[in-house]
């Protein structure tokens, strides 16, 4: 364990980091909305904290081993997590206890969008800006963290994505080394948020609105500025664009690199997994107008279509944006919504869930099951595209989904203690590990109301859903801090 | 001719053995001194010893005179590079190289005078997969040969009771099947060939060769005995080179299984074939066939490189009750031994299946195909007439008025895309490619006059 070279990657992390404390500064100043000193303190705690962590190991580079990059990447997390805070907690409006205040900044950096702040069209522009910005800085870490780095930890098989990239990707990385990789996926972000802020801006947002929206668009997180979300405009055409990013950020970044590099859009469908992640999207919404129509549910077509089609990539793709109350919706529909969240998106995308390159591994190799019944003597590689994938993918998948599904079960169980009811527990623990947003029952449109120990425990479930799982749990065994 | 044959493997000496039998000059350059004396005790050809690339032995075996060279040891690189010195250092005017890779067969410009000369490639995988998949497409067939480009097919055929044809004249064929469809170019009968004529009986137990255009095949074998069903399900034994190949071509239209004994080469196999389903385990297995449904399998094709397996696995596939049993078979006595035998239904040899691409360049005139039939005593070819009527023997002429051998026969005629069925009165033009059976294959000098342009032309 290299722990000076870890505290001084930290250092220069949170160095950075509180340079994202200056653009809310900036809107503060230009609304005069009077929050200018909780950003200004941040900024100078984070800043400082930076620097006494950084200069007593300046010097002090290092080669940094695989096991260096678990703690890095937890860490990386939990300290931003934490200093995010500062500004919501040092704020006067709104006033929030530190539970809450972590419970937000947590919920934006991880890019799940639940959040405990109701009336927020009276909030300060500087508070609603720096909300949005911490969507758009967490999805800019995950992109970076799941192309680059977790390959190279090869958790939960997604060494696939090191070796074995399936489809139309056979680079084992995209660029051979991991910085320029970096920033070549930065630019594909940030042509991905340029483009998305400017249609939503033509579609009749303010222009503050706009590049708020388009920050938690394509980090997939689900912010808003307004309590009524997205359906605050009330604009099938908006809903429209937002379908568009949102499904376009749920591709996997590789993907989108391919694409722009071949100058080619068909390569979308050529991977496994993006026409997979499309397939079940369609079949979702299908299913979804169905029903809404079969139960009159909305007075017409247009209405039951606009409101379907959203809500089912919203909730599907795990932005968790919301146009009308779909827990409201008749039957199984917020079930089925919630379960299709559990899918989620592309892996190496800003989604969370458990991702369809998983499900469809999982899919395949309970088929490969039946089939090696009929056939025993066969042999059956699971393969994505054309390739096989090694077994040793599909034991690291296996593995990943049932402490997914372990520790979703544990936390939901833990919820109901504190005395939640079951629907809400459930769909709190899915919401959050799935960094999807709203959930049903008493959380349906935020998580004001729930008590300080479900906080924590959501906290818990977002940081888990984020890191894969198994990064974070690796630092829970002895054997990982044994030298 | 003078041929150098590079490799004296299986496909090397059964090459030297049909080459030299036909008359021509054969050297064999190999590395292995014993399999040369023994060659050259038993076959009329020079051995020289030595690496089949290095060009004072390839200057040994006579390179600087050669027509030909052929090279086929078991390495691609060593053939290529054979060709190459061949051809930079003797100016060879020929020269044939086995290539198996296909990863060099897929960009044929590699094989331009100017990057590697290389005039004619032969891969054995290749023909053989071809002739196996042709037999699928028609079951029932015995053989199944194509010409000009797979425009018009010769088939083979055992007559049966129940054909419409069978215990008629051949004249009659035009009454069952209006239009003109077919003919037949030969029948063998008790292992000895009768010259079809309109007034010839077809028996039960005939071999018939017919020739026909693609798509009317079917139609024809229907006269010839009761139609097997199309083929839906095929067990492939031997996962090698050709099982896998076969599996890739057949995959798509048909529901394929293929038995690997080798857990690491079922693996490999599995990884690159799409829907095949790969076994482990012995083709001789009977749990393991009885478990994969032997018995409503239509075709067992056994295709491993061990000639008795094959053999033993294709019989007990028969008995557990597979409908077609193939088997491939490399040494010529035990084709003939399974030929008649109730158990398999068709002998594959890897050597006639790859030798009529040679033959055609060793044969003088311009012959663009031959196939070796019946252990090579019989051959069908694909000959183009050349010239004009004065230079040339067959141009201009009626088919009853060309001086043909004894034996042969002209079965159609294909100009430019469209077939012809060869008739008395059918005058052939030049450019036509005819194709013609060759009862005794001693006769092909007289056919090679034939379509050789006159003096006069020249």
């Amino acid at each position: 364990m290299n722990l000076d070279a870890v505290v001084r990657i930290l250092g220069v992390l949170l160095m950075v980091f509180s340079l994202t404390m200056l653009p809310p500064i900036a809107v503060s100043l230009l609304y005069e909305d009077g929050t200018t000193m909780p950003f200004l303190a941040a900024f100078a705690v984070t800043l400082g904290t930076g620097i006494v962590l950084f200069l007593p190991v300046r010097n002090r580079r290092g080669e940094l081993r695989t096991r260096d990059g678990f703690l890095i990447v937890v860490l990386f997390w939990t300290v931003l997590g934490v200093t995010g805070a500062l500004p919501l907690l040092l704020s006067e409006a709104p006033k929030m206890r530190l539970v809450d205040a972590m419970f937000e900044s947590m919920s934006g950096l991880t890019t799940t969008g639940a959040t405990v702040l109701t009336g927020l069209d009276e909030l300060p522009e500087s508070i609603l800006y720096y909300r949005q910005q911490l969507q758009w800085l967490g999805g800019m870490g995950i992109i970076v963290l799941a192309v680059a780095i977790l390959p190279m930890l090869g958790i939960g098989g997604m060494q696939l994505y090191r070796a074995e990239m399936p489809g139309p990707v056979k680079d084992a990385k995209l660029t051979p080394r991991i910085a320029e990789t970096a920033k070549a996926l930065w630019y594909i972000y940030m042509a991905l948020t340029i483009t998305c802020a400017g249609a939503y801006w033509l579609a009749g947002m303010t222009l503050f609105d706009a590049i708020g929206h388009s920050f938690s668009t394509v980090a997939i997180g689900g912010f808003s500025t307004h309590d009524a979300s997205i359906g605050y405009f009330n604009s099938p055409l908006i809903e429209m664009i937002a379908v568009t990013f949102m499904v376009l950020a749920g591709i996997n970044f590789a993907v989108h690199f391919v694409v722009w590099r071949r100058r080619n859009p068909a390569q979308y469908l050529e991977d496994p997994e993006v026409r997979l992640f499309f397939g079940i999207l369609i079949t979702v919404c299908v299913v979804v107008i169905f029903t809404l129509w079969q139960s009159s549910y909305y007075g017409s077509l247009g209405e039951t279509l606009h409101h379907a089609i959203f809500q089912a990539v919203s909730i599907g793709t795990t932005a968790g944006f919301t146009t009308t109350s779909f827990s409201q919706w008749p039957g199984y529909l917020p079930v089925l919504l919630l379960f299709t969240s559990f899918i989620g998106a592309c892996a190496a995308s800003t989604g969370g869930g458990i991702k369809v390159i998983r499900f469809m591994l999982l899919f395949k190799q309970g088929n490969r099951e039946i089939m090696r019944l009929i056939h025993p003597s066969a042999q059956m590689p699971v393969k994505v595209g054309n390739r096989a994938v090694g077994e040793r993918v599909i034991d690291a998948v296996w593995g990943f989904f049932a402490t997914y599904i372990a520790l979703f079960t544990l936390m939901m169980l833990a919820l109901m203690a504190t005395g939640l009811d079951q629907v809400t527990a459930f769909s709190a623990v899915a919401a959050c590990i799935n960094n999807l947003g709203p959930g049903l029952g008493d959380v349906a449109a935020h998580y004001g109301e729930i008590g300080a120990t479900a906080k924590w425990i959501l906290m818990l479930a977002m940081l888990l859903g984020r890191l894969e799982v198994f990064t974070l749990l690796v630092l829970f065994t002895p054997a990982f801090w044994r030298r | 001719m003078k041929i150098i044959i590079l490799g004296a493997g299986q496909v090397g000496s059964s090459l030297a053995h049909n080459l030299a039998s036909e008359a021509n000059d054969v050297t064999l350059v190999d590395m292995n001194r014993r399999l040369l004396a023994d060659l050259q005790d038993r076959l009329d050809l020079r051995t020289v010893f030595g690496n089949a690339t290095h060009p004072p032995v390839l200057m040994q075996a006579g390179a600087d005179d050669a027509d030909m060279i052929i090279a086929v040891t078991n390495s691609d690189e060593a053939n290529m590079i054979a060709c190459q010195v061949a051809y930079t250092l003797f100016h060879t005017p020929t020269k044939i190289a086995r290539v198996r890779a296909v990863e060099y067969l897929s960009y044929p410009q590699l094989f331009s005078p100017d990057a590697m000369p290389v005039d004619v490639l032969i891969s054995p995988e290749q023909l053989v997969t071809q002739y196996v998949k042709r037999l699928i497409e028609h079951p029932g067939a015995l053989q199944v040969l194509d010409f000009a480009g797979g425009k018009v097919r010769m088939v083979a055929v055992r007559a049966y009771y129940g054909g419409p044809l069978v215990g008629q004249e051949l004249r009659t064929l035009a009454d069952h099947m209006p239009g003109d469809h077919a003919r037949v170019a030969a029948i063998f009968r008790r292992g000895k060939a009768i010259i079809p004529e309109g007034n010839t009986v077809i028996e039960a137990g005939d071999e018939v060769f017919f020739v026909a255009a693609r798509k009317n095949i079917r139609a024809v074998m229907g006269e010839l005995r009761r139609l097997d069903k199309p083929v839906k399900r095929i067990i492939l034994a031997g996962g090698g080179n050709i099982g896998k190949r076969l599996a890739q071509a057949l995959e798509t239209r048909y529901q394929v299984k293929i038995i690997e004994r080798t857990p690491e080469r079922a693996r490999n196999i599995s990884e690159d074939l799409r829907k095949t389903i790969v076994l482990l385990g012995d083709a001789a297995d009977e749990e393991l066939l009885r478990e994969e449904n032997i018995e409503n399998t239509d075709v067992f094709c056994a295709l491993t490189n061990d000639d008795e397996a094959n053999i033993l696995s294709g019989m007990l596939a028969k008995r557990l009750g597979a409908r077609m049993v193939m088997s491939l078979i490399n040494r010529p006595a035990y084709v003939d031994l399974v030929q008649g035998s109730e158990d398999i239904d068709i002998a594959i040899s890897p050597q006639q299946a790859t030798i009529g691409t040679l033959l055609a360049h060793v044969r003088r005139g311009d012959v663009v195909m031959v196939h070796s039939l019946r252990r090579g005593a019989a051959e069908a070819i694909e000959a183009v007439a050349h010239g004009s009527p004065e230079s040339s023997k067959v141009v201009g002429r009626a088919i009853a008025d060309i001086p043909l051998p004894k034996g042969a026969n002209i079965g159609c005629i294909v100009r430019g895309d469209e077939v012809l069925m060869a008739h008395h009165d059918t005058v052939i033009q030049a450019e036509d490619h005819v194709v013609l059976f060759l009862v005794d294959k001693r006769k092909i000098r007289e056919v090679e006059r034939l379509f050789q342009v006159g003096v006069t032309f020249l």
